[in-house]
């Protein structure tokens, strides 16, 4: 088992853990902070991947810009432990019986496929490197690249109207 | 790695994603599982297309490269609607002093 293994192995255990104590933890700034940890590890499988661009994009985006806004609205709302809502515990335990079926259908769909022989390159090929990608991005994607900005001055004037006090 | 570890990884995520929408009540909760299920399907997709790079990249140098434009975009429609729907959540905030969705069953009436 080579480094790769171990940092594979280590990594989905990581993400796998903090994901369930995003969803068990009580107090909601907890949840923020264990959600950074599972955006950390999806980036170190992305570097495993040798997608560098997207683990930078997933670090800066994600944990650093979106994560923060969430810390923020929870700080500014002066939510805790105390004031969390809570389902009674028969609509709870309905709730992880429903994931867990979702869960079983779709391993018990995807045993038998015949991936075996499909293989994920790691730490080698370079269609993840920023020039590639910047190429790509940019002839053959500049269209969508275009509307996307129209979506964000959208989403931005949709911000503010909602935002604000009438 | 073989592409089934992957798989299994995405699919494990993105139900405790699915359970934490269903058994939590506090609607900035049930976003950040929104998030989570959005992060398990851009694993995938980064998985399978290097998994594509490997099948057919000796012959076409940009096999699998559409897969991590899409995430990309995936990324940036994520955070418009991040940016939305906490504005849509301060404004429920704003107006019934409470962030629990059954709150707003009143809104059936």
């Amino acid at each position: 088992m080579g480094i790769t293994q171990v940092l594979f192995w280590f990594l989905s255990i990581m993400a796998i853990l903090s994901a369930i104590l995003v969803v068990i933890s009580k107090n909601p700034v907890h949840s923020v902070l264990w959600l950074i940890v599972v955006f950390v590890a999806i980036s170190g499988h992305y570097i495993l991947l040798n997608a560098q661009f997207l683990a930078i994009v997933n670090l800066i985006v994600y944990a650093g810009a979106i994560m923060v806004l969430f810390l923020f609205v929870f700080m500014l709302m002066n939510l805790n432990a105390e004031t969390e809502p809570q389902k009674n515990r028969w609509l709870k335990i309905a709730g992880v019986i429903a994931g867990g079926s979702l869960l079983l259908v779709l391993v018990a769909a995807l045993k038998k496929a015949d991936l075996k022989t499909q293989v994920a390159q790691m730490n080698n090929g370079d269609i993840g490197l920023i020039h590639n990608l910047g190429m790509s991005l940019f002839h053959d994607y500049v269209i969508p690249f275009e509307i996307s900005s129209v979506l964000f001055l959208s989403a931005m004037v949709g911000v503010v109207v909602i935002g604000k006090k009438d | 790695m073989p592409i089934n570890y992957y798989i299994f990884l995405s699919v494990t995520l993105f139900c405790i994603g699915v359970a934490g929408v269903l058994t939590r009540r506090n609607a900035i909760i049930i976003f950040m599982c929104v998030e989570l299920m959005l992060n398990a399907v851009n694993l995938l997709l980064v998985a399978f297309s290097k998994m594509q790079f490997h099948a057919l990249g000796a012959s076409r140098p940009q096999a699998g490269i559409d897969a991590q434009i899409f995430v990309f975009f995936i990324m940036v429609v994520a955070a418009a609607e991040v940016s939305v729907g906490l504005a849509v959540i301060v404004m429920m905030y704003r107006n019934t002093h409470s962030i629990d969705v059954n709150f707003l069953n009143r809104l059936k009436h």
